[in-house]
């Protein structure tokens, strides 16, 4: 249940950026969550519900998921995912192309 | 009427930030990790279910490695000091961090254990994590590899629905291989799950009760160490504060 340590360091965040601009309020926060983020979007998002305090009182949280997406290195076939993840061409490990985000994107705020 | 957006609200800015939402922990991570790296210590972030033979498995290495290797470890639990008392036993300088309920070791609780063991002095330092296949993986603690250990007694399967952990791994260790008799699982049906969510594939089939695998893990351990560039000059660089 690390979803609560995450909401923690999101409020913080946008509390913070929300104190140097002068803002009345924090209404609305975009993540974007990768598939292999190891994060359960809908576990983040009643966190959320239950941790916002303070300027984030009324904010809502809008959460942007990315499927996981691998590749070949050098020939950029991509790998599906369930698969064995090497190149069936080029026989090297695939890589990770999206799905490991775990990124806030912005944060909109009231000001006076 | 807003300028910028035409958004039709007067007060709303919206501000595009592109952050890690765990940027403050990569960043106690990144410090750490510069520490570890100028004073040539291998930190291991050691990771697995609760009872997958962790602390076992320390305590192998360490008879293995006795006399020729410095290890010490700081190992994560929700309650107890009984794995670092384990530890110790086995001549291994152990800070115990006890997380209460947190399901996570994070950078800053590695770092602030850091003044409990004398890491300058080490070869390894092995993080032993919380028991937990999820949660850990998220977390950078600044360490050079990331290890996970899969208990046979597990089943095939876990690598599948446990996606995330096994990514992040650089190596997997397949403990208790001594209950293979006993039980219907196949190595190489956990190999090729592995191979679904481990690109780079490394798994050492091991057990710490009969010895076997455990040379091809100590290898292991020292070809990572081996590649380890040591630069003490670096560190004084970095900041003044003292650690242990």
């Amino acid at each position: 249940m690390h979803e609560y340590s995450l909401v923690s360091a999101l409020v913080r965040r946008a509390e913070a950026e929300a104190r140097t601009r002068r803002a009345t309020a924090v209404t609305r926060l975009r993540v974007r969550i990768g598939a292999l983020a190891g994060v359960e979007p809908e576990l983040l998002a009643s966190a959320f519900t239950l941790c916002r305090e303070g300027l984030l009182r009324d904010a809502s949280l809008e959460i942007e998921t990315a499927a996981a997406v691998w590749a070949c290195p050098r020939c950029d076939a991509t790998v599906p995912a369930g698969a064995v993840l090497r190149c069936p061409g080029c026989g090297l490990p695939a890589r990770l192309v999206s799905g490991d985000e775990l990124m806030l994107e912005q944060i909109e705020m009231e000001v006076p | 009427m807003c300028d910028s957006c035409g958004c039709g609200d007067p007060h709303k800015v919206s501000l595009d930030v592109q952050e890690r939402i765990l940027s403050v922990n990569d960043r106690a991570a990144r410090h750490n990790r510069e520490h570890f790296a100028a004073a040539g210590v291998l930190a291991v972030n050691l990771m697995g279910s609760p009872g997958a033979g962790k602390t076992a498995l320390l305590e192998a290495t360490a008879a293995r490695l006795a006399g020729r290797r410095r290890l010490g470890a700081i190992a994560g639990d929700l309650e107890t000091e009984r794995d670092a008392e384990r530890l110790r036993a086995a001549l291994v300088p152990t800070a115990a961090i006890t997380t209460g309920s947190a399901c996570h070791l994070d950078a800053e609780m590695v770092h602030a254990a850091l003044d409990r063991v004398a890491w300058r002095e080490l070869d390894y330092l092995f993080v032993e994590n919380v028991g937990n296949l999820v949660c850990p993986a998220v977390y950078d603690l600044g360490q050079a590899v990331n290890v996970v250990a899969l208990s046979l007694t597990e089943g095939e399967d876990k690598p599948l629905k446990y996606p995330v952990m096994f990514r992040k791994a650089d190596l997997v260790l397949l403990t208790k291989l001594d209950l293979l008799p006993h039980l219907d699982v196949r190595v190489e049906a956990v190999k090729d799950a592995l191979a679904r969510v481990m690109p780079d594939l490394a798994l050492v089939p091991i057990s710490a009760r009969s010895g076997v695998g455990m040379a091809e893990w100590i290898a292991w351990l020292e070809a990572r160490r081996a590649g380890l560039e040591r630069s003490p000059a670096a560190h004084g660089q970095l900041h003044a504060h003292p650690h242990a």
